[in-house]
């Protein structure tokens, strides 16, 4: 049996008088990309925050590792926060460092390697997201879209995490570096064991590299599976999202 | 072979050795977190000036490898095949398939052997004179954008009276903002102003017998120049710093491009209001730190000189020329163009990154309290020549 890494129960946002979730329920296995689908304004993007902590949830259970994340106490919620990694829609790289600095601020605040190494774990990390190495040195203000976006996922990786949170990791990019990004995800996944949650649009990423979903819609969970599972399902945005003209083109064409 | 060897999970790495070869056996888990550890205990081997003619890196004994202990792996690895002929240093105890075997393919193939790119550092000496140059050029540069910069307000100035089309209601709002929420913070530092000078010249004029005097010092040194100094520089540190950051942040958010592309001549919906509304707002301002300020020498001179609010009006009437009260309020339209020019200029300057909002903000505020004092030493220059 898979053992179950992130568990949300029951979980009620409000903001105001607005309800985004009215019950959501998600079982998020080790080893799996599961991706959160739903339209725009779904609350795809408030689950992913609740989940990493950055926003707190009206009512509703969020265990993640083990951890009840409303409970715990500050030092556990470090050892946590040490066990992912997020890459953010728009990278959030800090500004005022380097792209090098950027991915080894993490391993110089909480490890104690030394330089030589970070600095080829700098390099590898960049290697493996498709960057040249001459970008260590550059200001994320130099940097295209996509190479933000490269550098933020080495940022991610830089700690070796056992869950990576992606918010829409492929929108921005033009479809050849987001299959090469998707590729990268997968591959990353079954040689670092990682989980992965990812938030995203892109019909090509959810038929190639997302292994279970969840559908939002109504404030609530309309369909949680493979995807074989989940069109199945007959719920309005379902139909409209895997009947569409794109999503007809890749289940001709297999997965 | 491993009977010799003693397992012990806290060491990362045992050592061997015989006449013909070295033998470091690897074990444990290769992970982020027992790294420092593991590098302490390779330092050893690291050290090694001339190693064995052989060396075997055996690895059956890693039972979890992250990238990080990877790398580990091929740095030193690398390091030793730069010291011993390559083919002597032997790697054992790989599985083909294994978890192992996996990770040296995904580190390897993305470990090209090359280091970083070192930045390039200068001599000092160089150094100091390349900061001096290109701090020069940067000022050059900077000057040169900001004549630009009142070159383009002109234009929309121009286009605005031509087409009479201002921004009223824009206008009116930022009055009301850098105005009307400003008269406490104005009111209680010129009001201070007023108390300190008074009391100062309290104690000198009594040793004369020359109390009467202090409506004269009070009133023309407030209404000539400390209300418009004082007023400008609160309103350089509130409303100029506003501008800037407002600015800055819509340049970031890229709003100032999309006004742009939409049509909307940002100097003329943005920067021409903020001016303009400043133009209209300081000398009104100065006007109630006047009031304020010799209302404040009005109180001291009551309790401190025992001149009575009556006799101080009477005298004030009397000695206090118009002249000097316009010679304050003529400069309020150009410290604010001044100011609000400066706020704006710096708020366009700001880049992509976070930190150069709060630059060009200590920028902005600097450098336009540093002009509206050059431009009051410039008027009184002209004041003193004109015999105002």
């Amino acid at each position: 049996m898979k053992r179950a890494l992130i568990q949300v129960r029951d979980l009620v946002t409000q903001f105001g008088e607005r309800v985004i979730h009215d019950g959501v329920n998600l079982t998020i296995y080790e080893g799996e990309i599961y991706g959160i689908l739903g339209g725009s304004g779904s609350g795809k993007t408030t689950i992913l925050r609740e989940l990493i902590t950055l926003q707190h949830p009206k009512s509703g259970k969020i265990e993640v590792l083990g951890q009840d994340i409303s409970k715990a106490p500050h030092e556990a919620m470090r050892k946590l926060r040490n066990k992912w990694g997020v890459l953010f829609q728009f990278g959030a790289l800090f500004t005022s460092l380097t792209i090098g600095e950027n991915i080894a601020v993490k391993l110089k605040e909480y490890t104690r390697i030394s330089d030589s190494l970070i600095k080829d774990i700098i390099a590898t990390k960049l290697e493996m997201v498709g960057l040249d190495l001459s970008v260590a040195s550059l200001y994320p203000s130099e940097l295209s879209g996509g190479m933000i976006k490269r550098a933020a996922l080495a940022r991610a990786l830089a700690m070796d995490p056992r869950l990576l949170f992606l918010d829409e990791p492929t929108s921005g990019l033009d479809p050849i570096s987001a299959e090469q990004f998707d590729n990268l995800i997968v591959q990353l996944k079954n040689l670092l064991r990682l989980t992965i949650v990812m938030v995203t649009h892109d019909i090509d990423s959810i038929f190639s590299v997302v292994d279970r979903m969840a559908v939002l819609g109504d404030k609530k969970v309309v369909a949680e599976g493979s995807i074989n599972e989940v069109a199945q399902t007959d719920h309005p945005f379902i139909r409209q999202f895997f009947g569409g003209n794109r999503a007809m083109i890749r289940r001709k064409h297999g997965k | 072979m491993g009977s010799k060897f003693v397992r012990d999970e806290s060491t990362f790495v045992e050592t061997s050795e015989d006449s013909a070869s070295l033998r470091l056996f690897l074990s444990g888990e290769w992970t982020l977190q027992n790294l420092p550890d593991i590098e302490s205990s390779l330092k050893s081997v690291k050290a090694l000036k001339h190693p064995a003619k052989k060396i075997e890196l055996d690895v059956s004994g890693i039972s979890l490898i992250d990238t990080a202990g990877m790398i580990l792996f091929v740095q030193t690895r690398n390091d030793l095949r730069k010291k011993i002929r390559k083919q002597n240093v032997v790697v054992r105890g790989v599985r083909a398939n294994s978890e192992f075997s996996k990770m040296f393919r995904l580190v390897y193939r993305h470990m090209k052997g090359e280091a970083l790119p070192e930045v390039h550092q200068r001599h000092p000496f160089i150094a100091f004179f390349e900061h001096i140059g290109r701090r020069f050029f940067e000022a050059l540069d900077s000057m040169l954008l900001f004549f630009d910069f009142i070159g383009r307000t002109y234009a929309a100035l121009w286009r605005d009276l031509t087409h009479f089309s201002f921004r009223i209601r824009e206008i009116s709002n930022l009055v009301k903002k850098t105005g009307v929420s400003s008269l406490p913070i104005i009111g209680v530092t010129t009001f201070l102003i007023g108390v300190v000078i008074a009391f100062q010249s309290a104690v000198q004029l009594q040793q004369y017998g020359a109390n009467i005097f202090i409506v004269e010092i009070v009133s023309i040194a407030i209404a000539r120049e400390l209300s418009p100094i004082i007023t400008s520089i609160v309103v350089a540190g509130r409303s100029g710093s506003a501008f800037t950051a407002q600015l800055g942040a819509m340049k970031i958010t890229e709003e100032l491009d999309a006004m742009t592309v939409m049509g909307f001549d940002i100097f003329q919906f943005l920067i021409l209001p903020r001016t303009l509304a400043l133009i209209i707002v300081l000398p009104l301002l100065i006007f109630f730190g006047d009031i304020v300020g010799i209302f404040g020498g009005m109180l001291v001179a009551k309790f401190q000189l025992g001149i009575t609010p009556m006799s101080f009006v009477e005298r004030l009437h009397k000695v206090f020329a118009m002249r000097h009260f316009y010679a304050g309020l003529i400069k309020g339209p150009f410290f604010a163009a001044t100011i609000a020019a400066i706020g704006c200029f710096r708020g366009l300057q700001v880049t992509r990154d976070t930190e150069s909002i709060g630059r060009q903000t200590t920028f902005s505020v600097v450098n336009s309290i540093f002009m509206v004092i050059i431009i009051d030493a410039v008027f009184s220059i002209i004041f003193t020549e004109l015999g105002i």
